[in-house]
């Protein structure tokens, strides 16, 4: 697909330990600006930490990671200003209303409070929430908020661990709707889901990793009248859907 | 994002967001004042007012009981910090570690000093202590105050993650700590009067205390911030 020098996301035999346990043991994976990929594979496959790596959260002990054109063998903190993560965690103040959540993180990331009241609008939290602490909302607005506090960054590289989860079947066309206008302006998604009906419907190529490695997917299979396909994917190992 | 903020803008975000928290949660205000207060009691139950030892231990007791409020209330702080991912969400941010560092140490600072106006009223009504020297008191209490955020603060961040920092801060911290309670302690001992010397050195060990931490954590947090 990618390959090294314009991939938004490049790595190479990247391993990455979780206290001595290889969370990722060998990972190979390009990713292009612009495509929204579907990390897909069971629980403890290496998804979240793959994620993690990408955000610059997680360092590598071998290998190579460049991320935005930052090396992060070198120095992880530099990408981390430019992605966006959304992960298992709120990663929202629970005794905080939702506006403060959103003023509070927008000013961190040099975003400005109204872009911030303006993500909230986008992912349609009603204004009557506003002014609730984040432990009162349900699990499904409280995603919303997540969703919100993420995007109002305007992040160049969308990292998003399970961002159906929790959510009603408006706020899922929603999530997809805001991927796929994401990936249009320019900017480059990875998200990991078990939900592959719908997941694979938004995502422009899907890779599977299990056990720590991307797995080699299988060749698409050749109409009849075409020559035989080559004997590996590409060195992402990824696969068009 | 914090080029353009800069290390105090960061620090002045965090320090508002901080206070705002306790604003809505109230913990200090329901719980930490409280404890406080009924530490102050459980030494004037203990201590016999009548044969004067109270009298002559209050310094003492006002900063045990300052440092200890001072332990729940850094717990409070970090352990919001470490639920729900935001340690990770503040590492996202772009937000300088130093500027995260100096916000805490201040919003703690403001709190703690608060605090302790409420137990000056508690000792003066409990203990019956009178309070001369007030400038060298404010000035005690100022730095010491300062030097137990500052302290505090990093070993805070240290212990955030740990699933035993409920007991493993105060193992740390309370030693640490220690010259800050003798140095207070002597310090209000000679504004209310019961020492002749003057009590301005104290003062100023207090402050350079606080000052080689707050150096020293604005060096640190950003490590700190990685390993937690």
């Amino acid at each position: 697909m990618g390959n090294a020098v314009s991939a938004i996301v490049h790595l190479h035999s990247a391993v990455a330990l979780i206290g001595r346990f290889p969370a990722l043991a060998g990972v190979d994976l390009d990713v292009d600006a612009g495509e929204i990929l579907l990390l897909q594979g069971p629980n403890g496959a290496g998804k979240t930490t793959l994620l993690g790596v990408c955000a610059g959260l997680i360092g590598l002990s071998s290998g190579e990671a460049v991320v935005l054109g930052e090396d992060l063998t070198l120095n992880r903190r530099a990408v981390r200003r430019r992605v966006g993560l959304l992960g298992h965690d709120s990663f929202l103040y629970q005794d905080l209303s939702v506006v403060e959540n959103l003023d509070f993180w927008s000013q961190a990331a040099a975003a400005t409070v109204a872009d911030g009241r303006a993500a909230l609008e986008r992912l349609g939290v009603a204004s009557r929430l506003f002014n609730l602490p984040v432990h009162a909302l349900s699990a499904g607005q409280r995603r919303r908020v997540s969703f919100a506090a993420m995007i109002c960054r305007r992040p160049e590289l969308w990292l998003l661990d399970e961002p159906h989860a929790g959510l009603d079947s408006s706020a899922r066309d929603l999530v997809d709707g805001l991927m796929e206008e994401a990936a249009a302006s320019g900017a480059t998604v990875l998200f990991a889901s078990h939900e592959l009906d719908r997941a694979e419907h938004v995502a422009h190529r899907s890779v599977t990793i299990s056990g720590g490695v991307i797995l080699p997917q299988a060749p698409p299979a050749a109409p009849p009248d075409a020559r035989p396909a080559a004997p590996t994917g590409s060195p992402s190992g990824g696969s068009e859907l | 994002m914090s080029q353009t903020r800069g290390v105090l803008g960061d620090a002045w975000l965090m320090a508002r967001k901080d206070l705002l928290l306790e604003r809505r949660a109230k913990i200090g205000l329901g719980q930490v004042v409280p404890f406080a207060i009924l530490v102050l009691l459980l030494f004037a139950f203990a201590l016999d007012p009548d044969r004067g030892v109270l009298k002559q231990a209050t310094p003492g007791l006002f900063w045990v009981t300052v440092l200890f409020s001072a332990v729940l209330t850094l717990q409070r702080s970090f352990g919001l910090e470490a639920e729900d991912g935001i340690l990770e969400a503040l590492r996202l941010s772009g937000m300088s570690p130093a500027g995260i560092y100096l916000g805490k140490v201040t919003a703690l600072t403001i709190q703690l000093l608060l605090l302790e106006a409420v137990l000056v009223i508690g000792v003066a009504v409990l203990y019956d202590t009178k309070f001369v020297g007030i400038a060298l008191l404010v000035a005690i209490a100022f730095t010491a105050t300062l030097g137990i955020a500052a302290a505090g603060s990093v070993y805070g961040a240290l212990a955030a993650r740990l699933r035993s920092r409920e007991t493993l801060l105060p193992l740390l911290l309370l030693p640490l700590l220690a010259p800050v309670l003798i140095a207070a302690t002597r310090g209000c001992e000679v504004s209310l009067q019961r020492e002749a010397v003057s009590g301005w050195p104290w003062a100023a060990l207090l402050g350079i205390f606080a000052l080689v931490y707050l150096a020293l954590g604005s060096l640190l947090f950003r490590p700190l911030l990685e390993d937690a």
